[in-house]
This record gives C-alpha cells, structure tokens and sequence, in this order.
C-alpha cells in the first residue's frame, strides 16, 4: 500500500503519518485540528499528491448547509422553464445540481475530499453528514435514486474549534491535533521550503520567531505560515543576518514584523516593551 | 489488555466507545502501525481520542498502563506540579518550623498567605523555564527562607517522571495546556462562552424568506405565494460582576480575559464591578469610580429577571463581609452583603458564580463556603470545564 510519509515540500510527524495511514486504509474520515497556520489545509493537499489521488475541495462558511454537499434542487429554474413551456421540465433530474460529495462518490477513481473548516457551519451540519460519511451513500429524494460511492474517498476534515463537534460524528473519525512544531522540525520545514536560504539568516530568523513566540500575552501568536511569509519577505528585501541579531523583541521591533504579528495589540505590545527596555538600559 | 486500557480509559473521562476501540483493533489487524509501541501510541491515540482536551489525560493513562506507572496519588511528581497540594506544602513546613517561627509566619500573614506565596512562586518558575527541576526558595529574599524553612533537597514539579532514564513521547505530556480542568486562555473561555449563545427566533415575522417562498411558489403553480420568518435575534442577555481590588487583584487578569471573550460573544452585555461582595453600589468604571457608580436597586430595576448574571470573584474574605451589616471593609452598609447577594439571585432567574481560585481549596476558606451556600451551590472554577458547567447551568 502507497503510504503516506513526509515529502520535500511537506514536513509530518510520525504521528501524523500514522493518523493519516490509519484513516486511509481503515476508510474512515481523519479530523485535523490545531493553532491556524499549521498547515492542516496543506495535509490535504500532501496527501493527495502522496497517495496520487486527485483532490476535491469543499470550502465550508457559516451558511453552508450539509444538502449542499450532496446535491441541490434548482426549483427556480425549473420554475421558470415551467412558465415558458420548456420540454426539460417534465424530468426533474434535469434540475439536480450535484454537490461536492455526490462528485467524489461518482467519480471514476478514488478521490481525496478535503471538507474545509467544518466548524465554521451550522452546529447541525456534521450530524447531517453522518450516515453519509459512514456509508457513503445517499438518498436522492426528487429523483428517487440511492448514490453510492463507487470508490470511498479519502475524507479529510479541518475544524479551528470554534464549535464543538457532536460526539456520534467524532466517533466515526480518526483524530489528530497538530501540535505547533518544535525548533527542529521547524528547521526542516524552513528548509524544505526555501532549500537555498542561508543558513545564518535562517537560525537568526527562527530565533527572533520563538523569542516573539515566547512573549505571553500576545494575541495571535504568529505560525508556521507567518514565518514562511517572513522569512520569503526577508529573502527578498535581502536583509543581512546582522539585523537580525540586535533585534531581541524585547529591545526592538523585529524588521518587516507586519508579517508576523497580525494584530495592532500585538505591535503596541512590542512597542510597549521596546519603550520599557530602553528606559532600563538608561 | 486492551480491554483493560480502554476501561481505564473511561475511568479517565475519556468517552472511548466500542466503535472506537473496534476501529483500533481492525487498524492493527490491518498493519497500519509498525510493531512498535511508539506507533502503537499514535495509532490508539488517533482512533480513541477525539478532542485534543483529553490528549493529556490519554498520554497519563497510556504511561499508567503500558508501564506500570504508580497512579499520581502515589510519589508521582506530575500531580505536584498540576495541583501543588498544600496539605503536603503545610506538613513539610510544621516538620522544618519550630513553635516561634510558626508564630512569626502568623504575624507576617498567615499561613495562608505564606501558601499563596509559595504557590505564585511556583507558577512563576514553571512559567519562566520549560521542564527541567526547580528548586524553590534558595534566595535569601524569600519568606520561606526568612522563617527558617529551609526546602533544599526538597524537588517540586520535576517535569518527568524520574522513576525512568529515557523519556518517552506520552511522558513528554505536551498537550498538558489542553486539558480543560487547567488552561484557561481568552480563546478557550470564548469557546466555552459559545455554548452560551443561543439562537432563537422570536418575535414578529419580519423577513422575507426566500428558498421558502419559491418552494411554495413553485408548489403553488406559479402563483406567487409570500412566507415570512421572524427575525434573527441572539436572545442571550448577560449582566456580569466582577470582583476588583484586594484579595481579587492577582484574578484580576484572569478576569479581564473572561470579560474580553464574554465582550465580543452577546449583544447584551452589561458589566458592573463590586469589590469582595455586592452591597448597594455598584460601579461599571473602575477608573472612574466614583461618578460611575450605580445604585443595586437601580439595576435590578432596570434589568428584567432574564438577564443571566455571573458573577466572578474568588469570594475569599473575612466572613463578617457577607453576613455582618457594617462588615464591608470600604464602607459602612446598612445592609449584610448576603442580603444583597440574595436580593441579585433571587431576581435574575439564572446566576452562577465563577471563582478562579482552584477547586480543591475552596473548603478551606469559610467565606467561599457562605457564597456558595448563597449562590445554593451554583460556584463553578474558572476552568475551561467550570465555564462549561456554568453554561449548561445558564442556559438550562
């Protein structure tokens, strides 16, 4: 079996390998929460390249409904070629869009089916899932017809943890939590996405990163996806190390910090602490 | 074995199920994981947890039984750093104090206090340093030094377990911050404080509901048929309290998080602040006392029985405060404080007190038991899982 295992461009740890092999030959969804900008959107995507699968994306928003997964009903068309006798309206299959999930159990292959920040939906959108995510089958009530998947698909589910989810869906899924990885990982991760970067910049970076990881009280602290921003940012403006070195965040803002700290709070804070080091110093 | 893993489990508050635990036995039939216990530890932890609150618990329960670990009761050195138990705190001191030191502890504050210190210190040094043994009290500046207690040799929260050489990935304990009877971050309380939010439609049909009327049109033939729905109203009302000043100045920051969270998460949200116990005035500045004080009357006028108020305060004072008119220590009040007390719980139709102090000291305070008497039990920890409890209570 094709596993699934760290690559160039993507960094996972043992755990997660094991998470997603799990989940991939047990043909249950894997759930993957941690800190925004830890890559979990990214997971799906790795996978699967890793699996050579293609991908289907479902981007979920608070106003997404678990139906539209499936398929929708287009009453005002039908509506509309009603009123001007149109010969499509007497199969109302013509007027069935198909959803997300309908493509990935219809499709000719196995596919990967990201479902994006499931928590950013209703509270009853996952219990409306459940039965299609563990059968993986669905009723079409206008048309009469049960789909069913002709290959499962690999089910990758993201959540921030604004809602919580009901307990019958977890059930149902594999669960990793991606922790915020440590300096080390963190080095090979900056190395398998910027391979030419110099290595002094690159050390000096990653302290300022978790020196300013380190201040208590911020309020978003910056991720993996700030500081690959930060450090592209650097690469361009061609900083020399040096800057880097005198910039403690406790005596002076960090250089290009817009990239990192992403909250007007948060670069008071910095300024705050900067005007204080500097009064010590005096 | 594995049967017996999963009960512990469950003892441990962690809701596995069987559908779970059959998943984890079909993933090692399948040959998922090598055979080795550290992928063994990944693959029963992806199958058997599912909410990252309970990773820590798992890693606890992994080590006990895969190991042979004493459960923390025992000499385990974690529960020394997660609870810090004073009894044992209090026994090591009566052994190293004689009769006059003890006698000079009161005089300077108490034994309580001396506690309370010892404990912040501990919180400092584990939030200064990551791991690794410290060593409490060596600097000269110190009480504990200065009353002759004299804690060298003696380890407090030694990260690992030193029963063993090597550390193993589930002793690491790295989701500690998760577990929901310690963290309590803005994010996390804001989470909880969602459970509050409630969203009921109410009032006149207002709307023009449009999938709604198209159906009906479309089920009318064509002829248009108009389906109204009321409007969207988040119908959760919120009056908060919250201590300031004195004994609540170390909460204080505590309490600013909560009231950040709670801000951003109901339309109606009124904060009043009260120091140790509400009497007849209330104040909504803390800057600005004076001119914006209110009367206690006043508000349980102007706020209908519906509002939920919370109040937050680590209800530690001298008893006299709430029971003896005069008692208060800013002012003289006609008026007992648990009269005030009874006059708020008996109006708003839902109240619950949140107190930051840990939970296993509650009972040694008399006057948390006198608020909590007061408040008929309704105390919960300003713990994620206090929160929680305190929401279900609300919005029951």
């Amino acid at each position: 079996m094709a596993g699934f295992r760290s690559t160039e461009n993507y960094i996972a740890s043992r755990d997660l390998e094991v998470a997603v092999n799990a989940a991939v030959t047990l043909q249950r969804p894997l759930l993957v929460k941690g800190e925004p900008g830890t890559g979990k959107t990214v997971l799906a995507h790795e996978v699967a390249k890793a699996l050579g699968l293609p991908l289907i994306e479902w981007h979920i928003k608070s106003t997404t409904k678990a139906q539209q997964g499936l398929y929708e009903y287009d009453a005002v068309s039908r509506l509309r070629d009603g009123q001007l006798g149109d010969e499509r309206v007497h199969d109302i299959s013509n007027y069935i869009v198909r959803g997300k999930l309908w493509e990935a159990f219809a499709a000719e292959r196995q596919h990967v089916l990201l479902i994006d920040e499931i928590d950013k939906a209703d509270i009853e959108f996952p219990n409306d899932l459940l039965l299609e995510l563990d059968r993986m089958q669905f009723f079409v009530y206008e048309t009469k017809e049960t789909v069913v998947a002709r290959h499962r698909p690999v089910v990758i589910i993201t959540s921030n943890n604004e809602k919580e989810l009901p307990d019958a869906f977890l059930r149902r899924c594999f669960f990793h939590y991606i922790r915020f990885p440590d300096r080390e990982t963190m080095e090979q991760i900056v190395q398998a996405h910027f391979p030419d970067i110099k290595q002094e910049l690159a050390r000096e970076a990653l302290n300022v990163f978790f020196q300013i990881r380190g201040v208590g009280e911020l309020k978003k602290k910056p991720a993996t996806s700030e500081l690959l921003d930060w450090l592209k940012l650097l690469m361009i403006e061609d900083l020399p190390p040096e800057v880097l070195r005198s910039s403690d965040p406790k005596v002076a803002i960090p250089p290009l910090h817009g990239a990192l700290l992403k909250n007007e709070q948060d670069v008071h804070l910095f300024e705050r602490l900067a005007f204080l080091s500097r009064q010590r110093q005096r | 074995m594995l049967a017996h893993f999963i009960l512990a489990l469950r003892n441990a508050g962690i809701p596995a199920s069987i559908t779970e635990y059959l998943a984890l036995l079909r993933g090692m039939k399948e040959g998922v994981a090598d055979y080795n216990v550290d992928d063994f530890y990944h693959l029963s932890r992806a199958a058997l947890v599912k909410d990252e609150r309970h990773l820590d618990r798992f890693d606890r329960v992994f080590g006990e039984v895969f190991k042979g670990l004493e459960a923390p009761e025992g000499e385990g050195f974690e529960t020394l750093v997660r609870q810090l138990p004073e009894e044992w705190l209090r026994k090591m001191a009566e052994k190293l104090l004689t009769e006059e030191e003890k006698a000079a502890i009161q005089a300077a504050g108490g034994f309580d206090k001396l506690m309370e210190m010892l404990k912040q210190r501990l919180a400092e040094q584990k939030g200064r340093h990551q791991g690794g043994s410290k060593w409490i009290g060596t600097g000269g500046t110190s009480p504990f030094g200065a009353h002759g207690y004299n804690p060298e040799g003696v380890r407090i929260g030694q990260e690992e377990s030193r029963h063993r050489r090597a550390v193993k990935v589930w002793d690491k304990r790295e989701f500690r911050d998760l577990d929901d009877s310690v963290e309590i971050g803005t994010r996390n309380i804001k989470l909880a404080l969602r459970r509050l939010r409630r969203f009921a439609r109410q009032g006149a049909a207002t709307e023009l509901d449009l999938p709604d009327t198209i159906r009906s049109t479309a089920n009318n033939a064509g002829s248009l048929d108009l389906k109204m729905v009321p409007e969207r109203h988040n119908t959760v009302k919120v009056l908060l309290f919250l201590d300031i000043g004195g004994s609540m100045d170390d909460w204080v920051k505590l309490s600013e998080e909560l009231f950040s969270a709670a801000r951003a998460e109901f339309k109606h949200l009124e904060h009043f602040y009260f120091h140790n116990c509400p009497y007849e005035r209330l104040w909504t500045n803390n800057r600005r006392r004076r001119e914006s004080e209110v009367s206690t009357l006043e508000v349980l006028r102007k706020y209908g029985p519906d509002y939920k108020a919370v109040f937050v305060g680590d209800a530690s004072m001298s008893p006299y405060e709430i029971v003896q008119p005069g008692g208060s220590v800013e002012h003289w009040n006609e008026e007992p404080g648990s009269a005030w007390m009874a006059r708020l719980t008996g109006h708003f139709r839902r109240s619950a007190w949140l107190n930051p102090m840990p939970q296993a000291g509650w009972g040694r305070t008399h006057s948390i038991g006198l608020v909590r008497q007061l408040m008929e039990d309704r105390m919960f920890p300003l713990t994620l899982g206090g929160i929680e409890a305190m929401t279900r209570e609300l919005s029951r």
